[in-house]
This record gives C-alpha cells, structure tokens and sequence, in this order.
C-alpha cells in the first residue's frame, strides 16, 4: 500500500516538473480553461441564486391573483367580484390591489406606484423604493414630484424608504394612500387593478380558480405556483441567452483543448519510449498523462469555481448582471445569497475534468503501449 | 550468468518483407566481466541487447538468467535460475528495473527537466521513497563530479556531461547488469576513453557490462575481458581477451 501510494506521489511530482517545462503553453491552456470553468460557474452561482431569490420573495405572494380580461387584455375588476369570490368555500380573504406604472420623464424610469392603505388617508406622503430614491437623490422628508394624468404635480413627501435588503422587489416602489392613487390616475372608483386571493387549503386552490372562471366567466385566476414557474422559465432563459454568447468562446476552447489533449507531439512520443526504455510500465506512462490531465483541469475547475463564488456573491456578478437582471434604468442593489447547487457543480465537473483527463490519457494509449526496444532506436 | 539458447529474432514474420536481425544465437555471458559485441551496422547487436534487456522477445529461442538478484517475485525459494523469454510483460519490467540499467547510443535523457531529475526517473515508478533515492542519486553525481549540475537542464551540458549523466542514470535502480549500445558514438577519443574507465570502475564494483559497439577504442581495450563478434545476425567469433 505504502509503496502505492509512494509511486503515485513520485509520479504526481514528476507530472508537475514536466507541466512546468512547458511552462508558457500550459500556463495559458490553464488561463484558458480557468476563464471557461469561471464564466460558466459565474453563469451557474447568478441564475440559482436569482431564482432562490424570487422564490423567497414569491413565498410572500398571494395564493392567487385574479384579473379580468377585456378583448384580450387585462383590464380593472369591479370590486364586488371580491365579494362574490369571498363567498366561495375555503376562500379565506380577498383584497382588491391598486397599482400601476408610473414613467418618470425625468430620468427615464418606470415606478412601480401601489396604494396601500396603512399609508396615512389624506395625507402626501410615500414610501419609496432604494432605487427610487437613489434615481431622484431623495431622502426621508424631502418632496417627491409626480405629474398626474392631467399634467397637474402631485406633491409627496417621502415618509419612509425601504431597506436596500428588500432591493430586489421594492426598488421601483414607490407606495401611497388609495386616495392619492385615485387622484394620480384618476383610477376610477370601486376598480382595482387585481384581486389578491388567499386560500386556506392550498390543495384546493385549482378548484377555487375553476368556481372563479365559472362565477366570472371574464376573470383569469392566476396561481402562485403558475408565477414561481414563469419566474423560473425567466431565470432560465436569460441564462441560456447568456449562455448562447459564450457558445463561441467555449466552442474556441473545445477546439484548442482538444487539440492540445489529443495531439501527441513527435517530442512526447520519444519521452514516453525513454520513460518505457528505462523500466516504466504502460500503466505508469498512463498514470503520469492522467496526473497531467487532472491537474491542468483541476486546478482550473477548482480556482474558477472559487473565482466565480467572488464574482457572484461578493461583488455581484458585474459582468452577467446586465444580461441577467433584466433591462432596467433602476437597478436593484442587493447582495445575493450564496447558493451552491451540487448537483449542477457535478454536471461542470463532469463536463469539463472528466472529458479533458480522458482526452489527455488515450491517445497516450497507443504511444505507451508501444516496445520499449524502440527507444534504442532514435 | 546470462545464458542466450538458440535464439533468434525475425521482424514481419510471414510477410514478403520479413527480416530476421538476429540468428539462432547460443551463448553465455559471464558475470562480472565486461562483454564487447562487436560488428557493422545492421549486424544484430542492438536487437541481441534489447531481447538481454527484457525490452523485446524473442521469435524463437530462450534466454536464462542464472544467480542474479533480480526483484523476481515468483522465483521460488532456492532457484538460481530465471528464463525470461516466456514471462508477461508486468514481470519482464520488474526484471528490466531491477537487473538491468541501460546507456543508449543518443542517451536519451529527457529534456527540459534537471540532470538530478533525470538521474532520478526510473526510480519514480518503484513506489521507493523519493528522499531515499534522491540521496542515491546525488551519491550517484558526486560519483561521477557532477553534483555541480544537478539542477542544470540537460539541454545545457556538454557530450562527456550528459554521458555521465546517462551512466548515473542507469544506476539509479542499482542493477547488477548495464547494457550499453554504441555509448561512445557521439564522443571524442578522450571520452570514449573516459567511458570505458567507467565502465572498467563498475566491473569492478561486481557488475556485468554489456556493450554493443564497433569502435575500436572499446573493443581493443585492455579492460574488455570477452569479444562477441556479429555478422547479418549471426555470432560469427566468441572469445575471451584474458
């Protein structure tokens, strides 16, 4: 056993003093390689995480929406379909919800405007989003401009702002009193925009959206679970559209590490007949191109997995967030959660480590297996 | 005591093109002598070593090695004689690292790594521990005045260096055979000289030595103790020069 180990100890040791003798060309395949593993892992940490995020926030959702369609489109719902749903079994609460979109000329933003009835009736007050209040240079007392439907200001003084840690939903938030939300739409009364159903037993939520549809025949119940999965479908796109732009890059590395892996040069093919002349077996021929492969790939697997835990977690993936988070003059600034999937870092691992260590073994195969006599013959 | 019996060695047997670099060879090769094969180009002397060195086998024939202490595993208790012709290939490397340590007519050191490294490479593979045959190697240079080249690569040292680069090599396992093909081809008279002083201090150690050449500074020289001399194959003189 000792001396199993002590033989591959002694060949790992002479797989790193030829890696560096080819210094130049391995260090680049490493640069190389090392840039890949980071990019796509980068890609890997930014989509789990982003998707673990609108999970969370999801969580807090509704059970169901309820809209009304009108040609098509969705239009406001008379508020007595709430009461008409609340009258179905197992429906414990029904809230009509207020809110909009609100173009900001200013900057170039869209808010997000909800009423909300904690917020002081009559008064001009708001409470706003981080981004809202970065976008405008706001703080808590100043006063927030907005134009209404028929050009007149409405003036609002900022109450409160939300925490950067709530970023990711309330950025764009900007939130007012019912009436104030009347005023600046000139929102007809006794509408809403939708309604926020919740049901108390989950199971029976598809059957409570079928008495709906029956009941309001121009209603569109909308399912938590159906929001989580266009949220997920999102998240995956956006990671594969980014994924298609690196195609190129990683197409160009398959290319050259193949090549690098495969080809064996005429000055490799001697070392291997000098190694087998003075007493190496095939399997240590073997065993030193397996170290070559595993270390090169490794140690880029290793620092690019590390690397693109950095990237995402510690500085918020600057170079996918564009891509990733959407098209936005706001931005949400938060720091993700750092979520490491195992089974996804497997795939990587088995998609990179393992197809370059093969490639770097077998064409050896053939080298290594040839008469050691040959070497007498250079 | 290496004992060769009828061997012969044909390459592309069957085909049009078949060759037969070695013919129906008997002979003994006594311990702790210096044997010369001695012969033109294309006489068989380079094929004869390797089938000796366990590198190749033979068409026909067998080859026996008598008394040697050789890391045989499955040698049974008390027999002083291996025959190796018909040994697997895992076998023939244990004999070919542990009997016999080789010198090639180009050297065949590997460029790029340190001389130390290269006196060093055929240990790696025996599972010894590195710091035990790293002393023996750095013994092995201060042997030969070549501990200041240690960490030098290869690729910068003179012909009579990496000759004695190569020679370390071929001790590093401790064999009681060396087999040396065309050593002095590249070398000047002065090194071919130096060469076999060498290879004269190591039969003194008790050690055999091997050597295929057809110059005459080796053949004629005083240290030789038996000339084997081939044509097209065959052995064509055998005879003892004490």
């Amino acid at each position: 056993m000792k001396r199993t180990i002590e033989r591959h100890l002694n060949i790992l040791e002479f797989t790193l003093a030829s890696l560096l003798r080819r210094r130049g060309k391995n260090l680049s395949l490493l640069a190389m390689y090392l840039l890949v593993i980071f990019m796509l892992a980068s890609l890997q940490f930014f989509v789990s995480a982003l998707k673990r995020e609108a999970a969370v926030i999801l969580a807090d959702a509704p059970d169901m929406v309820v809209q009304r369609l009108m040609a098509g489109r969705q239009d406001l719902v008379p508020t007595e379909y709430a009461t008409g749903i609340a009258g179905i079994r197992g429906v414990t609460a029904v809230r009509p919800r207020l809110w909009g979109y609100y173009y900001d000329a200013l900057n170039g933003a869209n808010y997000t405007i909800m009423a909300d009835e904690q917020q002081a009736a009559g008064l001009p007050r708001a409470a706003i989003g981080a981004g809202v209040a970065r976008a405008r240079t706001l703080a808590v007392g100043d006063l927030l401009p907005l134009i209404s439907y028929n050009k007149t200001p409405v003036m609002l003084e900022v109450g409160s702002i939300f925490p950067s840690s709530s970023d990711l939903i309330a950025a764009d938030m900007v939130v007012i009193s019912p009436a104030q939300f009347h005023t600046l739409f000139n929102f007809p009364e006794g509408q809403a925009t939708d309604l926020a159903v919740t049901v108390r037993n989950p199971k029976e939520l598809p059957t409570v959206a079928a008495k709906i549809a029956t009941l309001f025949p121009d209603s569109r119940p909308i399912l938590k679970s159906e929001i989580q999965r266009t949220y997920q479908s999102i998240f995956d796109w956006r990671g594969g559209m980014t994924l298609m732009v690196l195609s190129a890059a990683l197409l160009s590395f398959i290319i050259f590490a193949w090549d690098k892996a495969t080809g064996l040069s005429a000055e490799e093919r001697k070392e291997i007949g000098i190694l087998k002349s003075i007493g190496w077996e095939t399997s240590d021929v073997l065993l030193l191109k397996f170290w070559e492969g595993t270390v090169i790939s490794l140690t880029a697997f290793l620092l690019g997995v590390v690397l693109a835990y950095g990237h995402v977690f510690f500085l918020s993936a600057p170079l996918f967030a564009q891509a990733l988070k959407g098209w936005s003059v706001i931005y949400p600034r938060f720091q993700l959660v750092p979520v490491v999937d195992a089974y996804q870092l497997a795939v990587l691992f088995f998609l990179t480590v393992v197809p370059y260590t093969t490639a770097t073994v077998i064409p050896c195969w053939r080298a290594a297996t040839t008469d050691p006599d040959a070497a007498m013959r250079y | 005591m290496i004992e060769l019996s009828n061997i012969t060695k044909s390459f592309n047997s069957g085909k049009p093109n078949q060759f037969t670099a070695v013919d129906s060879v008997t002979l003994t090769v006594h311990p702790r002598e210096i044997t010369v094969f001695k012969g033109p180009s294309g006489s068989g002397k380079t094929s004869l070593l390797t089938m000796i060195g366990c590198m190749a086998r033979p068409s026909s024939g067998r080859i026996f090695l008598h008394g040697l202490e050789a890391a045989v595993p499955f040698r049974l208790d008390g027999a002083e004689t291996v025959e190796i012709t018909s040994l697997p290939e895992r076998f023939l490397n244990d004999i070919r690292r542990s009997t016999f340590g080789f010198i090639f007519q180009q050297f065949n050191l590997v460029k790029g790594i340190s001389v130390l490294e290269n006196v060093m490479l055929p240990a790696y593979p025996t599972g010894e521990g590195r710091p035990v045959f790293r002393a023996r190697a750095l013994e092995l240079l201060e042997q030969f005045s070549i501990t200041r080249l240690a960490g030098q690569r290869v690729e910068l040292l003179s012909g009579g260096e990496l000759q004695r680069v190569a020679i370390a090599r071929a001790l590093i396992n401790n064999p009681s055979i060396i087999i040396a093909d065309e050593p002095t081809a590249h070398l000047d008279s002065k090194l071919s000289q130096e060469f076999m002083a060498i290879a004269g201090r190591l039969k003194g150690e008790g050690k055999s030595v091997l050597i295929a050449s057809h110059d005459p500074i080796v053949f004629d020289s005083p240290l030789v103790d038996r000339l084997v001399e081939m044509r097209d194959g065959a052995v064509v003189g055998s005879r003892s020069c004490r």
